[in-house]
């Protein structure tokens, strides 16, 4: 197990009129080479939650181990944490702030205390792995597109080689495409680097397609935790707390009430699909190659 | 003349160097002709760096041409008089509500606006009332906006602008940053405008879910208008959608793949209703 979060609670500006529970008794385990969705409505706590996974935020009460040490102990060396625990916050092509991408990847791994030639190393690694193109590393990152100056702000991190990458709602404000891109990056990275991700997230398509497990926050409460089909089996709670289940699980509800025998659990395009052929033809395509 | 005419309109970004020298070049907008008629709902989409939002800035007046003319109300951008009373006609909401509301109290924030431009504090009230009645947020109008949800934030600035009483109001990408719920409320609150006060919008999106109501919709690469049409014109195009970096509703690719499969549907479904008959008929026919 690589986190462990033990009856944490964190109260914002505790004892003044302002006062707001943000967390309240989450326990949580976060295994190695997970790949799992974060959602919850604004204000629910998933920000907070994330912040507290490399030390940014101390927990009012309540414990969190990495790797089976407790983070909080005096001797525990929080730095090396958020070395190990990746985070890209909201927007991150905000941070952006050299004068070349190449110099602004390398700033991460220069921190870590790593030679200017191994970081150098690193930057071309992680740029490499963001798929930006090589004419482009020496230039302004303030000249790139909204796509890839995010891109860029991803290799900065992913230039650290942190074991859990945690991403704050990556994909806000992107076209459909460089949505795609950006999801499908920390998907590779996930199957070929083992790494953990842990993705915020308010698109339930986007949560649906690529993680294993999800996790819906609720006034600072974990309300569930499970698989996404199990999960968005609940899609009548979910809407009362602000949030919903992908369009295609909406659809399949509504035919099997109409009397169509067909597998209400799908939450992809492809799953719907593959149930659809069943009901309609008899003819079973679940191991058919789909695209998306 | 529509409410938005352009015609052969190019805006240039232009760098210089310290001495003021030109650097580059970049063309945003190249050539435009577009044409909107009062009362109607548009929706434009396009990748980011498409133009889409260098077009909403000239209709609010923020950005003027480079070359080519753009006539809001009937009335000319281009010119220097013109400014004030182009922005009058239409009110401009963006991605960040954070960074649109100034006020501590709701009330306030809406009230900001007329208040700029002289409105008598008797009319700026019931224009104040009116317009949180608008959006559905009468209820908070003494709340501070910072507790409020992100959808709740941007309807209060939505109210903002139409206490404005613009007869257009361009929402460029106002759902970027909320969950679904204040999603739904935002969409709901612009259609809302739309038919209940006639007011002409014009919404930039990424969600394609987003657009499948709106009267016509206009997609842009390049800098150019790309595509124009229906929603279901525009979505029976899926390849098309593709390489301009775009894409079509769950349904419509759901809908889409069984056709291909052999299954009856018909092309261009929309709506999760008009997916759901077409398999029932499918599947009465088959079985």
């Amino acid at each position: 197990m690589s986190i462990i979060l033990d009856k944490v609670n964190y109260v914002y500006s505790e004892e003044t009129a302002y006062q707001i529970q943000a967390l309240k008794d989450v326990s949580l385990e976060i295994g190695d080479g997970q790949f799992i969705g974060v959602i919850g409505h604004t204000g629910s706590g998933k920000s907070t939650l994330i912040q507290h996974l490399n030390g940014l935020i101390k927990a009012t009460s309540g414990s969190i181990y990495f790797h089976g040490q407790d983070i909080y102990d005096d001797d525990f060396d929080l730095r090396e944490l958020r070395n190990r625990v990746g985070l890209v916050f909201q927007y991150p092509e905000h941070q952006l702030f050299e004068t070349t991408i190449f110099d602004d990847v390398c700033f991460g791994p220069k921190n870590q205390g790593l030679s200017k030639e191994e970081a150098g190393l690193r930057a071309f690694e992680a740029l490499r792995n963001v798929g930006l193109p090589e004419e482009l590393y020496y230039q302004s990152p303030f000249d790139l597109s909204g796509g890839q100056k995010r891109r860029v702000a991803i290799a900065g991190v992913l230039a650290m080689k942190p074991e859990v990458l945690i991403l704050d709602e990556p994909t806000a404000g992107l076209d459909p495409a460089g949505r795609d891109e950006i999801l499908d990056l920390v998907a590779r990275m996930h199957r070929e680097r083992g790494i953990t991700v842990i993705l915020v997230s308010h698109s339930m398509e986007d949560v649906a397609k690529y993680v294993e497990r999800i996790i819906v926050m609720n006034q600072g409460q974990v309300m569930f935790d499970d698989a996404p089909k199990e999960v968005f089996r609940h899609y009548k709670e979910l809407e009362a707390i602000g949030l919903a289940a992908p369009q295609v699980t909406y659809l399949m509800h509504e035919l099997k009430e109409r009397g169509l025998n067909v597998d209400t659990d799908a939450t992809t395009v492809a799953e719907a699909r593959a149930s659809l052929m069943q009901a309609l033809t008899g003819i079973d395509s679940g191991r058919m190659d789909i695209h998306r | 003349m529509g409410i938005i005419k352009a015609r052969q309109l190019v805006h240039e970004y232009i760098r210089r160097d310290e001495e003021g020298n030109v650097e580059s070049i970049q063309t945003a907008l190249d050539h435009v002709d577009l044409d909107v008629q009062a009362g109607e709902f548009i929706a434009i989409l396009g990748h980011n760096g498409s133009g889409k939002s260098t077009l909403a800035k000239h209709i609010n007046a923020l950005l003027s041409p480079s070359e080519g003319s753009l006539w809001v109300d009937g009335k000319d951008v281009s010119e220097e008089e013109n400014i004030l009373a182009v922005r009058q006609t239409a009110g401009m909401v963006f991605q960040n509500p954070d960074n649109q509301i100034i006020a501590s109290v709701v009330e306030e924030d809406v009230g900001f606006g007329p208040e700029n431009i002289g409105v008598p504090t008797d009319e700026i009230w019931r224009r104040v009332e009116e317009s949180l009645g608008a959006v559905g947020m009468l209820k908070y109008r003494h709340h501070s906006p910072n507790k409020l949800s992100g959808g709740q934030k941007q309807r209060v600035a939505i109210a903002g602008v139409v206490a404005m009483q613009p007869k257009c109001i361009v929402l460029d990408e106002p759902t970027a940053m909320l969950d679904p719920n204040g999603r739904k409320e935002v969409i709901r609150t612009a259609h809302e405008l739309n038919e209940k006060k006639g007011v002409t919008i014009i919404l930039i999106t990424h969600y394609m879910e987003e657009v499948v109501d709106a009267d016509k919709v206009i997609v842009m690469d390049a800098g150019k208008v790309v595509m124009q049409g229906t929603p279901r014109e525009i979505f029976s195009q899926v390849g098309k959608l593709k390489e301009y970096r775009l894409d079509v509703p769950q349904v419509t690719i759901l809908a889409d793949l069984l056709r291909q499969s052999g299954i009856d549907v018909p092309i261009g479904v929309l709506r999760r209703e008009e997916l759901v008959d077409a398999i029932l008929r499918a599947a009465q026919i088959t079985g």
